[in-house]
Order: structure tokens, then sequence, then C-alpha cells
């Protein structure tokens, strides 16, 4: 009986394969867990989901290529204020979908042009670039008051949940949809097709690029590769995950407003993934899921302890700091990287 | 490679699961199956509790001062406890903390909703922050009793926003009795707007200039978030400015008493209630100068405005309950106007509670604030405008020059609406009564 062996082989040696497999299991996990938790929950996963893409961006620029960006919030910010300005009239111009799409593109464009600018720079020098990109970008919100709404922003008009998804999750579920758990699934859809796609870039030749400009430059020059356009296109398609996550955040949140992506949001993303494992998406998304639950679990926990509101609302940052610094300290690869670490070593002393 | 065999065959055996666990649903169309649950309309109520929620700023910069509203609430529902609660009912506030930003207002506002199942929430805050959430709040059919924010979009529109009601005074009605004021007793000022560039500086530089438009010189916007006013300030001084009427939150009238120190830049400053709190701006004042300039003392001479009687009236017999109440039920600190804001608050929605009857619903508790009665005596100097046509909170305010920290009236209270509706002296009584010797009020049920 070689037939299934044998065509299981095949399906594990075919990179895309194997990722379209996996990502199929993924969403057969997705559908049971969105379909069998709270709405509330529904809610968080949702906010998990856009921290994840992010992150999952963010850990391929960082972890892949080696360039470090503290302003992936601001091209969040533009994929939802993309997202926001289509979503004003309760009969949008395209669905969801192509409004996603078009918040995708755009941050994309304006990835481009600060990944021109810089692929120049090196180490703390594109910190510093991003990092004032970070800053910048919200005050063109302010700036424009009339079109971008300001410091009070743009509220988000959800369109109507589409009468084939509410069906056809129907027929699969028999549950009802709700606006939280449609945006979840847009949410985690998104995800999943981000995911395929880094996952199948970062084995394929322009992953090992990235990596080889990572590890060594000059070596990677010599074997022929344009270091400038490795660069960019490093940062073009992280940038174009920060928006389509800015684009499922303004869905998620229903309003885009500058004090919400103060930089914050950019150490938040790359909190995530330092804490899951640089280069890792698993640890991107385990990362993502730390800084959507801990907070609240910390909330609630200082709650039960019979701490006043403002002391369990202080809480979650103590937590948030303690975790990241038991990581570095006892996880300096990050989750996933030292669990890997470990599985390696074990492997080799048995 | 035969690891990945291993590991495929498990990911298929997943597949096959879920497929399996996919076939339990319905496998047919939606219509078909029709039966849609009845409405919830008592969440959050149970036999002896009504569970109600709000999120404020308790961290971040919006926190000073704002995260006491919520101490002061909760200091009046444990006070209505300990005598029983409303209804047999005792009343549980939960209070999440959102930093003032708007991404976590919608997560908490989710948690309130979905997971604490709060019957209403009460005295949310912030303008941009609040203005996130009302949409779910409606359409969830959740009401959002008594914004903490003077911004018109509470109550304008009660069709679109049906379970949504305002609370203090708006920004536009405001700014048209300050502008009144102005262009009665100060009509030679040469008139300066410092204005925080949202629906405060808006609202109510619309109703300032219903009444001075000819008197303004000078209009400089500032953005919360940015601390350097110097360049605002500097124009409205090299305009000439000699009346500075400045709707901004207390940390920028801090900032802007600091400058215009700087600047030996004198005018006559006129803050509308929202910045005028003198404990607070004081104590900024101490903290930004870094002691150098110290206690509230600057803000004496300063015009603004009053809506319920602050905690330097000693006399008042609201403030004597609030007093009471915070010794009795208060965290540490002292009574604060903060906490005297949200103790007033708490008493409003007590009295809504009851007025809801003692079976209370959702629907039934926006009805019963529908149908207020503006004679029923409570806290504020005037009275509220609820009606079914407008959800627009207390109706008016009055002048006050601030000395010593506390507030000498100039003007009586007196009452607007937004738009160009008259203003008018009050004649509601509002501002003499006294709450009942229990401290609790006495509302009938409505309907």
């Amino acid at each position: 009986m070689p037939a299934l062996p044998a065509r299981l082989s095949r399906v594990s040696e075919s990179t895309l394969l194997r990722h379209l497999v996996l990502a199929l299991a993924g969403m057969v996990v997705i559908v049971l867990v969105l379909e069998s938790t709270s709405a509330f929950r529904n809610g968080q996963l949702t906010a998990m989901a856009y921290l994840g893409i992010a992150a999952g961006g963010l850990t391929v620029l960082t972890g892949l290529n080696g360039q470090l960006s503290l302003g992936h919030g601001a091209f969040m910010a533009i994929g939802a204020y993309t997202t926001a300005l289509f979503l004003q009239d309760t009969e949008p111009a395209l669905p969801v979908v192509g409004v996603l799409v078009v918040a995708t593109l755009v941050t994309l464009l304006v990835g481009a042009v600060v990944g021109v600018a810089a692929a120049r720079l090196h180490g703390p020098y594109l910190a510093g670039a991003t990092l004032a990109l970070a800053v910048a970008v919200p005050g063109i919100a302010v700036y424009f008051t009339d079109t971008l709404g300001g410091e009070q922003g743009l509220n988000v008009l959800l369109p109507e949940i589409p009468d084939w998804f509410a069906d056809a999750v129907f027929f699969l579920t028999a549950n009802d949809m709700t606006t939280t758990r449609y945006v979840a699934y847009i949410g985690w859809i998104a995800l999943v097709l981000t995911f395929v796609l880094l996952a199948n870039l970062s084995r394929s030749r322009v992953g090992r690029t990235w990596r080889a400009v990572r590890d060594d430059e000059v070596a990677a020059e010599i074997a022929g590769i344009n270091l400038a356009r490795a660069r960019v296109l490093a940062f073009v398609v992280s940038t174009a995950c920060a928006g389509l996550a800015g684009g499922v955040m303004a869905l998620a949140v229903r309003i885009t407003a500058p004090s919400g992506f103060m930089l914050t949001l950019s150490l938040t993303l790359l909190t995530a993934v330092v804490l899951g494992g640089l280069g890792s998406l698993l640890g991107a998304l385990i990362g993502a899921a730390l800084l959507t639950f801990l907070p609240q679990v910390a909330t609630g926990f200082g709650a039960d302890l019979g701490l006043s509101d403002v002391q369990s609302a202080e809480l979650a940052p103590l937590a948030y700091g303690l975790v990241m610094m038991l990581v570095i300290l006892l996880a300096p690869a990050g989750i996933v990287g030292s669990v890997r670490g470990w599985w390696a070593r074990r492997g080799t002393s048995a | 490679m035969r690891r990945w065999t291993r590991k495929l065959t498990l990911v298929t055996g997943v597949v096959t699961a879920g497929a399996l666990v996919a076939a339990c649903g319905a496998g047919s169309s939606r219509e078909a199956s029709g039966g849609e649950a009845g409405g919830a309309s008592d969440v959050g109520i149970t036999e002896d509790t009504v569970t109600i929620g709000a999120h404020f700023p308790l961290t971040g910069v919006a926190a000073p001062g704002y995260s006491e509203i919520p101490t002061g609430m909760k200091a009046y529902f444990d006070y209505v406890n300990a005598q029983g609660g409303v209804d047999g009912r005792k009343i549980e506030f939960v209070v999440r903390d959102d930093g003032y930003n708007p991404t976590n207002t919608s997560q908490v506002t989710n948690e309130l909703v979905l997971k604490d199942e709060i019957f209403a929430m009460v005295g949310g805050l912030g303008t941009p922050t609040h203005a996130g959430v009302v949409d779910f709040l409606n359409s969830e059919k959740v009401p959002d009793l008594f914004v903490s924010s003077g911004s018109i979009q509470w109550g304008d529109e009660p069709d679109v926003k049906p379970y949504t009601f305002g609370w203090q005074p708006d920004y536009e009605s405001e700014g048209k009795i300050i502008g009144q004021y102005v262009a009665e007793n100060m009509p030679d000022a040469k008139v300066g707007l410092f204005l925080q560039d949202d629906d405060l500086g808006r609202d109510s530089e619309k109703g300032v200039r219903q009444f001075i438009d000819d008197q303004i010189v000078a209009v400089e916007r500032y953005t919360s978030g940015n601390t350097d006013v110097a360049p605002q300030i500097a124009g409205l001084q090299a305009k000439g400015a000699d009346l500075v009427l400045s709707f901004n939150t207390p940390s920028y009238t801090a900032l802007s008493q600091l400058v215009a120190m700087k600047l030996n830049y004198q005018p006559q400053w006129f803050y509308a209630n929202i910045g005028s709190d003198p404990t607070l701006v004081g104590s900024l004042l101490s903290k930004f100068s870094e002691g150098a300039v110290d206690g509230a003392s600057p803000l004496d001479g300063v015009l603004t405005t009053e809506y319920i009687a602050g905690v330097d009236s000693t006399e008042d017999p609201w403030v004597k309950l609030w007093q009471k109440v915070w010794d009795e039920h208060g965290e540490n600190g002292e009574l604060t106007n903060y906490r005297i804001y949200g103790m007033a608050k708490a008493y409003a929605f007590v009295q809504a509670l009851m007025a809801a009857g003692p079976d209370p619903t959702r629907d039934g508790i926006v009805e019963a604030v529908e149908q207020w009665d503006p004679a029923t005596p409570g806290p504020e100097l005037a009275p509220f405008r609820f009606t079914a046509d407008s959800h627009m909170g207390i109706a008016g305010m009055q002048v006050v020059e601030l000395k010593g920290g506390a507030g000498e009236p100039l003007t009586p209270v007196l009452t607007t609406d937004i738009g160009d509706a008259p203003i008018e002296e009050d004649t509601s009584g509002q501002a003499d009564d006294a709450p009942p010797a229990s401290g609790i009020p006495e509302v009938e049920p409505v309907g």
C-alpha cells in the first residue's frame, strides 16, 4: 500500500501544498473556536487576529531580513483610515473584502516609498526614521480635520453581513451570524491568507535572499543579491500586512482615531514579535494572543484579589512588563524560539 | 520527510474530525428554520442585583481627575446599597479602564456588554472614546445613560441613538450662556478664543459666536496631546485679546496659565466649566512648574460656569450629603469636585432606576428617562431637558467668579438649548432644592 504514504510525502515535499493543508486545518479550528465561544471572546479573538497579522508582517521584516521598524503602528493607521474613509455610508462603494484589498494596496504604496528610503538606513537609523513615522502619521489625521475627523476620528459604519456568508456559516454550524462574529471571521480569514503567503514567501527564493541579506551583506552581494531590492521588498510586504491589519482593526473597533495609533501600538507589535520568537509566524500569533488576553486576565485577577479599580487597571501594564522581562531573561529567543531550541537539543542528546 | 508524513497524518485526522463536527451543522438554509430568541429585556437584572458599568480613563494622561469620577459614583451606590438598594436590588457598578484610547474603549465595552452583561452603561467618559461605542450600544439596545461629556451628539438625534442620553450641559449651550454674559457685561472686550480642536471647541464656538461674533479678534486651537501651547497663547497676545474664552480640559488650563505667565500676558480669563476645577488645576500648575507656582491662587478672579454645587460650597445641602456619603463609603482621599460629579450622576441613575419601576427593563428605563419630571429635586442647578425628542442633559448653568477656590455667582442660573433657543432665567427652583433626609431620591415609577 505505497499509494497513500507516497501521496502524503509528495504533499509534504511541496511547500505550497503543505501550507495549504495547514491553512485548511487552521480554518476548521477557527470555525470551531469562533462558533463555540461567546461574543465577547469573539471580539477578543478579532483583536488577536489583527495584532497577529501585523506582528506576522513585522516578524518577517525583523526576523528574516534584519530590519527593525518602530513605525508599523503608522502603517496600521494608514490601512485603518483608508478602510474608515470607504465605510462612511451605509451603502459603501466596495464590499468589505474590496475595501480591505484597497487598504492593503494603499499601505503597500506608502510602504514602498518609505521602504526605498529605509533601504539606505541601517540599525538605529532605520529605527529612528520609522519611529518618526509612528509619531508623525497620527498628526496627519489631526491636521486634515475635515476629511480625517481630527482628534475624534472617523466612525466606521459596518456594512450588512452578506447573505451568502451568513447562509454558508449557518449551513455549517446552525448558528446565526452576529456582527462581532462576522468581523472575527474576516479577521481570521485575513490572518490565514496572510500567513500562508508569508510562510510560502519565507520558504522561497525570496525568503532565502532575505536571510542572506540579514546574515551577511557582503556575502549576499557577492552572491549577486541586490541588497536594496531585497530590503525594499521585505519592507513592502511587511507594511502591506500592517495595512491589512489596520483595516481589520477599523472594522473591529468601529472608530479610527489618532489616539488608537500612538507610538505604543508600534511598540506593542514589536513586543508581540519578541515575546513569541523573532522570525516565527507561530511566535507572532502567540505574542498577539498574550497581548490580547494578558491585560484582561491581569485586571480580572486584581479585581478578584479585592484591589480597587484603579489598582487592578494598573496591574495590566505591570503583568505585561513582568512577562516581557521573564521572557527576555529565561527565553531570550522568544517562546517559540526557546521551545524549538529545547526540542532540537532533546533530539541530539537522545 | 518521514516526520512530515507523521505530522500530516495528524493534520488529516484533525481535518476529518473538523469536517465531522461541521457536518453536525444545520445543513439547511437559514430561512427554513426560523425561530429567533426572544428579546432579553432585562439583562443585568436579578432578583437582588442590578449590574451596570462604564469605561473611564483610570490610567494614562487623562486619568488625573477623571479617574475620581467612578470612585464617587461607587461611593454613592454603596450608600444606597447599605440602605437596602433600589426595590431590594443592590447596584453593582463595574468600572473598566480604557486609558482614553478609543481602541481600548471598544474592547472594554464589548467586555462590559457581552461578558459582564451590564443592564446599562452609566457615565462612560470622553467624546472620542465614547463616540466609537455609541453605535454598538444602540444596536445591542443597551441603555447608554448620562455620558460624561458635553458634546451635543449624545442628545440631539434621539431617533438615531434612542438609547443614548447626555447629562451635563452641552458645550453649545454653555458657549451661548458665556457669549451672552460677555455681550451684556463686557461689550468693549476684545475677545480671544482658545479652543480644543474637537467637539468641545467646535460646539462652544458655535454657541459663543451667536452673541459676540463681532467682538472676537483671535481664535486659536490646540490639539489634545500636544502640550506646547505657547504659539497659541502668543497668537492671542499678538492680536491684543484682553478677554480669553477658553474651552479646554484642566491640563490645558494649567498649561495656558503657565505660558501666559511666561509671556507676561494678563487678559481676563474665562474658562469653561470642564477646565476650571481649581483644586486639580492648582495641583497640575504646581506639578508642571515643578513647584514654582503653588496652589490655585493663579485662578483667582477667573470667570467660569457651574451647574452643580462644588466641594467649596460647604453649606449647600447637596454638598453636605456628598460629604456624608464620602465619609461613610468613600475610598482613601478627600471629597473632590470630580467625586461630586460622579455622585450627582449616580444620584440621577438611581432616580431613573426608581422611575423604571419594580421590574426595570432596558426599554423601560429609557422611557422613564424620556418622561423625566423637570421638577424632581436633584443636585443639578438647572433641570434636565429629557423628552422623547431630546436626550440633552442639564439645561443650563450660572456664571461664577473664582475666589479662593470657590465660585461666587455673577448671574442667576440661566437655561437654554441648542440652536437658537433663547436664554432664560431658570424658574424651576432646581438650584434651591435639597435632597430628602435619607439622601436617597424619592421617585414614583412612571407610566
